[in-house]
């Protein structure tokens, strides 16, 4: 009997903490179904939860007010459920609470018209307590137009006169309250506008400051470098410069830094990079560099002795598998190291394609985290800069690090003949607490001898 | 320019951050591998690894505490309170240590640290996830706070201080997080920190707010427009500690006639400070008294849904506020 049966609205409730909506997953419950409370009608999908929304009261399903995929703001209404009238208060309260704020509405609604009506007349027949409480706003106004409030028709609450009915006076009375001094002006349309504009600018400015305070807040101060005098000046040591100082400083206190170098016959290999560069650079559109081939030769000489590629771990030495070089790449200000990863993988051709790119990205300022992390031993190419001589600091906190000089042709003594040979010096730096002087003179040994067979035969990729 | 949540906004400012500056990262409880209680770190610990998203102890005097001496260290830490509500176990930190370091090092130190603390009610909460904690820091010379209410500022404003040589606290708002859904670019922008923003322009009443109920002044202001014609200016604080005092004089000169709307309690709020502010700089260009709508100064949040409706501001609140302000 429709008499007695009462549909009664199942919103959505609040399903967790922030969520404000939920979209409808599936409908449990078709209408026509018999439901119980706390059965499960609909299940829901939220970016935190899938849930079930159980039923809030016995009964039949009415109709369904949601579609399946569908978003539904929390507390807005999903379906109704068909009840007997007796336990209508058992819903959820989707709507209750809302009329607290609103009891004054009604009362204040009757004076709302005159709030925004140019003309205020309506006003002046009713309640006029406070006619004549002027606000500070008011008064200055007054004062500045050298207006005659009396004359004035306040709107505000118990017939007060507030700012803007002063300013609307202004606007309708421009010729008599404005100032005599202003020239007639030829359009008469345009007058009352430019008037009040001008008005407007003037109450913008300040009239008066009172009260002792701080004019503006006290800044946080940042610490700033200046100074010096005719015969020094002060550089900001930035960021970066910062962390080398760091780097560097903790190398060289902590780790008891050896020394060694060799002097390698590189020949056959200038031979072999002039025959292949022109080439090279046309097919993979970089250049194909010495320290493509050192960087060969280097990791082929770790593979064989991979005590180099370790790190001093005070109770136990820890070996690297992976073989990831970094390379110190200067510019005018500093120094990176980033890292060519799994060195040990690549042929020549790849590593001069890493050396490219990763120092591009130096330049550029583009290195990301991940460039820079992971380096197990470093390579320097001090050659480029016309060294032919260095004692690095070890890339802490590696096991050594190895330089490559410059290139030079010097007069050598093969079989007791002297001949022209493009000879290069390698030095390496080491942690004498995990590498002493046989492994590392066998270690660069292994790379002299890796850096002289290279031949015109030889391929890079 | 995607549209996107609040809450993916500050995501979206860590991870920028986070790739821009290997000095930041993130700590916080659940941060890492669960991605927050309210997944604002999610995917982080994937992208960055657990060296840079730190799972901590329950214990948010060793989250500030971490976090302060890494950001004096160098760093720059975000740490995460999962709520402001939380954070009290870390006011020594904050307040003692890291908004002194640089007045008491002369300089020497300073603290880059953001610690960011979800406030608000409205999500049924309770007691313990529901209070709204700036005023307990707000009026600590030193520190920085920041509230933002749009998702555009949520992005600009984290990402502002992170970058900030100073402690900043970001209270972002959790019942924003998934309401507040608009346009945020994905480039790197950043919103300046001590900066209000006037959300709307008015000549009858200005009204002056942060965070949440700025939403319901929002949707107030477009009704009683268009209802009743009354014209509302509503600036938008942003920042709440240095306030932006020049855009708060100029706003309240406008109208002559402020309401100022937060959700936290009315007594020792930031209302009061504002109100003070006007009341020093503007008192010959007010035309009603200053009004504060807030939230009631009871001990806590009720967890009853009709008496949380009751403590909470919402859009009927604010609306006849806004109405009787107009009226006077």
């Amino acid at each position: 009997m429709p008499s007695n049966k009462t549909l009664q609205d199942v919103v959505m409730p609040q399903l967790a903490e922030s969520l404000v909506s939920a979209t409808i997953g599936k409908w449990l419950k078709k209408p026509g179904d018999a439901v119980e409370q706390y059965e499960p009608i609909c299940e829901v999908i939220t970016d935190k939860v899938n849930a079930e929304i159980p039923s809030t009261l016995d009964g039949v399903m009415g109709e369904l007010l949601a579609e399946e995929g569908q978003e539904i703001e929390v507390g807005a209404v999903i379906c109704r459920i068909e009840t007997a009238s007796g336990n209508a208060s058992s819903a959820s309260g989707a709507d209750s609470g809302q009329s607290a704020a609103s009891g004054q509405t009604a009362e204040s609604g009757g004076r709302s018209a005159s709030v925004s009506a140019a003309s205020i007349a309506t006003t002046a027949s009713g309640d006029q307590a406070q006619r004549s409480r002027y606000s500070p706003a008011v008064q200055t106004l007054a004062q500045q137009h050298g207006l005659d409030l009396r004359a004035i028709i306040g709107s505000g609450l118990g017939g007060r006169i507030t700012r803007k009915d002063v300013l609307n006076y202004l606007e309708n009375n421009k010729g008599s309250a404005a100032p005599q001094t202003r020239p007639a002006v030829p359009a008469p349309a345009n007058a009352p506008f430019q008037a009040v504009s001008n008005e407007l600018n003037a109450i913008s400015e300040p009239v008066r400051n009172s009260g002792l305070h701080l004019s503006e807040t006290p800044k946080i101060p940042t610490i700033e470098v200046e100074g010096g005098d005719r015969s020094e000046y002060f550089i900001d040591v930035t960021p970066i410069r910062n962390t080398i100082a760091t780097r560097m400083r903790q190398s060289v206190s902590e780790i008891p830094h050896g020394w060694m170098m060799i002097e390698v016959d590189v020949t056959n290999l200038v031979q072999l990079r002039n025959k292949l560069k022109d080439e090279f650079r046309q097919r993979e559109g970089v250049n194909l560099t010495y320290l493509a081939f050192l960087l060969k030769a280097v990791v082929g000489a770790i593979k064989d002795y991979p005590i180099m590629n370790s790190v001093w771990a005070v109770d136990k030495i820890i070996v690297k598998r992976d073989i990831n070089i970094s390379l110190a790449v200067g510019t005018e200000d500093s120094v990176m190291t980033p890292v060519i990863k799994k060195a040990d993988q690549k042929n020549i051709a790849g590593l001069a394609r890493e050396i490219e790119d990763l120092a591009t990205k130096v330049r550029a300022g583009k290195l990301k985290l991940d460039d820079m992390q992971g380096g197990t031993f470093t390579v320097n190419n001090t050659g480029s800069f016309g060294s032919i001589l260095t004692q690095p600091i070890i890339n802490y906190p590696q096991a050594a690090i190895l330089t490559f000089e410059s290139i030079v042709k010097r007069p050598v003594v093969i079989n007791d003949m002297i001949a022209v040979r493009s000879m290069a010096n390698l030095c390496l730096s080491l942690d004498h607490r995990i590498l002493d002087g046989v492994i590392c003179g066998r270690f660069m040994q292994r790379v002299k001898d890796n850096m002289e067979s290279y031949s015109l035969d030889t391929q890079v990729y | 320019m995607p549209v996107m949540e609040y809450i993916d906004a500050i995501r979206l400012a860590m991870k920028e951050e986070m790739e821009l500056d290997d000095n930041v990262f993130v700590l916080g409880e659940d941060v890492g591998v669960k991605g927050g209680v309210f997944t604002t770190t999610k995917g982080l610990q994937e992208q960055f690894g657990e060296q840079r998203v730190l799972d901590t102890p329950l214990s948010e005097s060793a989250i500030a505490g971490v976090a302060i001496g890494a950001a004096m260290y160098g760093m720059k830490p975000i740490a995460e309170m999962q709520y402001s509500d939380f954070m009290l176990p870390a006011t020594n930190q904050i307040i003692s240590e890291a908004a002194k370091i640089r007045y008491r090092s002369n300089n020497d130190w300073n603290c880059p640290v953001v610690i960011r603390a979800p406030i608000g009610g409205g999500i049924f909460g309770g007691l313990y996830h529901s209070q709204c904690a700036e005023s307990i820091f707000f009026g600590t010379p030193g520190l920085k706070i920041v509230a933002p209410y749009s998702a555009y500022d949520a992005k600009g404003l984290l990402k502002a201080a992170v970058r900030d040589p100073d402690p900043v606290l970001f209270f972002e708002n959790k019942k924003c997080y998934k309401l507040i859904k608009e346009n945020v670019p994905e480039d790197d922008y950043i919103v300046p920190i001590g900066k209000a923003k006037v959300l709307r322009e008015g000549t009858d009443i200005t009204v002056i707010g942060y965070s949440l109920p700025l939403h319901f002044v929002m949707q107030a202001a477009e009704e009683l427009e268009s209802e009743q014609g009354i014209s509302s200016h509503i600036l938008d604080l942003r920042t709440l500690q240095p306030l932006d005092r020049e855009a708060i004089i100029e706003a309240a000169r406008k109208t002559g006639k402020v309401l100022i709307v937060h959700e936290d309690n009315k007594t020792g709020g930031v209302g009061a400070e504002v109100s003070a502010i006007i009341a020093e700089e503007c008192l010959f260009e007010l035309d009603a008294p200053i009004e504060r709508l807030c939230g009631p100064d009871v001990p806590a949040m009720p967890i009853s849904p009709p008496m949380e409706k009751f403590f909470m501001l919402n859009k009927d609140k604010v609306k006849e506020a806004m109405l009787q302000l107009a009226l006077y």
